[in-house]
């Protein structure tokens, strides 16, 4: 029998969905709405791009962000200084992806472990109720009300001036947030029918609230990782440039930008402080935009 | 037949705190079960009815003690007439018991865990009770999901693929997958179609036989229940008020209360239709309930007497059957 035109464009668009089904995996749909989200896409291959310049440096830059060279001292950009030499004669764009390195994992380790200590406690406690929570959250409201800058600024003068100090800080001022969102998830995950079901097995509260619980409250989580990472590295280039985040000589994006204290450096030497300034910007608004896109696209009542 | 209980509960009562102010204060209580005494025999069906927040389900979580009754015993009666009480029990001697006592939920949308298929959130319960191997498990699950005219591949699916009526069923393999004897089956198909809440009665009903099941059945909605149990409770802020076989619910009908909640139920058969009750009001607050008997502010046939002394579970005979209502009105012999 033959077959009729109609026929034939219906068996393409046949084979066209069945090969469709077939090869390519659906793809979920938190990361569709994701993908679909444009500056959060650029905010992601940007980001991308950044700390995967900062980790390949040494391949990137032929100099030692270290390396003091008297003779190539306070030089404008050029071809062989893309960004310049500081007063010392070093590759300022060497040390901003120098920089890059620790200042990232500054904020995002901060922001992750504060998470981590943040989940933990919550978890539990809002799973639990009781007297753990009254004292955790008593304690995390210490924490949060009082200022943090100031907080900060007493820690470093009793700790001392160190890498590890200032991540310490950072989550000790920073675990609170992620307490109270994960506790809040867990208040209103308990009453769930599945959580009851759980109980009703006897099954131990570690399992319920870390196994069954948890991965149904990580969505706002993610998030609010995204933006403490921004607000850590913001941070600590706000210290580092006071001169009271981590050690001048270790090359971070606030230590490279401390140099701009110097009035006569602010004036006449742009490359400086100019495009590290630039690079902090740029990294912390793509850090938010991700987490205004996985915000948008984990938030169920925003369907499309 | 002997009736032998599975279940016991006396004077038993839930009181959940109110706290107000600034410095958390427990200001009052919600009674939400306030002195139940109930016998659930093994084999029935027992309907559990009343309007909403009456403590119906509070009762049911009472009994697996998802929430701790306040006061009260619960004794649990095993096949070989061994009783334990089940709220003075140590968290972990619970154990045994919550294989024999499951529950099966009202909403089908919350009932399961979205981040975990099927199979990932039903096998931890039965690793805990010692089915240490995978197969094994997946064994289990799949018969019962067949039990339940589901098929078994779908153990492997997330639960937003399934319909409401599906999840109910699953929840009804979880209530079933440690092979208990009582399941609380709380508003199990009040979410649903009306078509598909006959699929899953009939569902529920053969398995009960197939397993020896005893029911608790919770309901608002007295229509269904004629059809479905073997004995009645009715409950009015907390309390049984009425609790009778089933059929004499419907033909003799002593309480007040019920009488109004029958007249409620929509009757296809025009020459039964009798007059219908309204109930004026609301439901009193289970904070404060009012003094005499707690239905006197609605029932139409309040006296003085009501007003102040509270009337007490009393059995009566209908039918030559055993009947127990609480009211001050009826006018038929008591038995002690
Ligand atoms: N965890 C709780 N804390 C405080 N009050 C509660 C709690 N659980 C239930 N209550 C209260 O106890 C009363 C009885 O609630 P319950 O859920 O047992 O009613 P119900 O008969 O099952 O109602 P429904 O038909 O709506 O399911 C209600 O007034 C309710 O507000
Ligand atoms: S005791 Fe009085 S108020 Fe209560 S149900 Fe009977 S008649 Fe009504
Ligand atoms: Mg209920």
């Amino acid at each position: 029998m033959a077959k009729t035109s109609l026929d034939r464009k219906f068996d393409q668009i046949k084979k066209r969905e069945e090969e469709k089904s077939f090869s390519i995996k659906k793809r979920s749909r938190i990361v569709s709405k994701f993908l679909n989200n444009r500056l959060a896409v650029v905010g992601l291959i940007i980001f991308t791009i950044i700390i995967l310049a900062s980790l390949f440096a040494p391949l990137l830059s032929p100099y030692d962000p270290m390396r003091v060279d008297l003779r190539s001292m306070r030089q404008a950009p050029s071809f062989d200084h893309w960004f310049g030499t500081d007063s010392t004669g070093r590759d300022v764009f060497t040390r901003v992806l120098f920089g890059g390195r620790v200042s990232i994992f500054i904020g995002l380790g901060s922001a992750i472990l504060s998470a981590v200590v943040g989940i933990a406690v919550g978890c539990y406690a809002g799973y639990k109720g009781g007297w753990i929570d009254v004292i955790a959250l008593r304690v995390s409201e210490i924490f949060m009300s009082f200022p943090q800058i100031i907080l900060v600024l007493l820690l470093v003068s009793i700790t001392g001036q160190s890498l590890f100090n200032l991540m310490a800080i950072f989550i000790l001022t920073g675990w609170g947030g992620m307490y109270r969102l994960a506790r809040a998830r867990m208040l209103s995950l308990r009453e769930e029918e599945y959580v009851q079901a759980l109980r009703s097995f006897g099954l131990s509260t570690f399992t319920i609230c870390y196994k069954h619980m948890l991965p149904n409250a990580l969505s706002p989580i993610m998030v609010n990782i995204t933006l403490s990472t921004a607000m850590f590295i913001l941070t600590e280039a706000g210290l580092s440039f006071l001169g009271l985040g981590v050690p001048l000589n270790i090359p971070t994006w606030g230590n490279i930008l401390n140099v701009a204290q110097d009035i006569l450096i602010l004036q006449n030497y742009w490359w400086m402080w100019g495009p590290v300034g630039i690079v902090i910007s740029v990294f912390v608004l793509c850090v938010n935009f991700i987490g205004d896109g996985l915000r948008d696209s984990t938030d169920p009542s925003q369907q499309g | 037949m002997m009736k032998k209980e599975i279940l016991k509960l006396r004077d038993v009562k839930v009181y959940f705190p109110v706290k107000a102010g600034v410095f958390n204060r427990t200001v009052g209580h919600v009674m939400a079960v306030d002195g139940v005494d109930l016998d659930i025999y093994r084999g029935e069906v027992l309907g559990l009815a009343g309007e909403s927040g009456c403590g119906k389900t509070t009762l049911g979580k009472a009994i697996l003690r998802l929430v701790e009754p306040t006061n009260g015993e619960v004794t649990y009666v095993s096949k070989e007439d061994d009783e334990t009480e089940l709220t003075s029990l140590e968290k972990k001697d619970m154990d045994p018991f919550r294989k024999k006592l499951q529950i099966v939920f009202q909403d089908p949308h919350s009932s399961l865990n979205p981040s975990f298929t099927i199979f990932g959130s039903l096998q931890d319960p039965l690793k805990k009770f010692g089915v240490n191997s995978k197969e094994e498990r997946r064994k289990i699950i799949g018969d019962l999901l067949e039990a339940v005219n589901m098929r078994r591949e779908y153990m492997d699916r997330y639960p937003h693929e399934f319909s409401g009526g599906q999840r109910q069923r699953i929840g009804i393999v979880r209530a079933l997958c440690l092979d208990p004897e009582l399941i609380v089956c709380d508003e199990a198909v009040s979410a649903l179609d009306v078509s598909i809440q006959a699929q899953v009665l009939q569902l529920l009903m053969q398995l009960k036989k197939d397993n020896n099941l005893t029911y608790l059945f919770i309901t608002h909605d007295l229509s269904v229940t004629e059809y479905l149990c073997d004995r009645i409770a009715v409950m009015y802020l907390g309390r049984i008020v009425e609790l009778c076989d089933s059929e004499d619910l419907y033909k003799n009908t002593l309480h007040p209360y019920s009488e109004a909640l029958i007249s409620a139920i929509p009757v296809a058969d025009l020459d039964k239709k009798t007059k219908r009750i309204v109930l004026e009001g609301d439901v009193p607050s289970p904070v404060n309930p009012p003094k005499g008997c707690p239905f006197h502010p609605r029932c139409p046939k309040a006296k003085d007497i009501c007003k102040t002394e509270v009337p007490t579970l009393k059995k009566y005979s209908t039918n030559g059957n055993e009947h127990y209502a609480s009211c001050h009105l009826i006018d038929l012999p008591e038995i002690s």
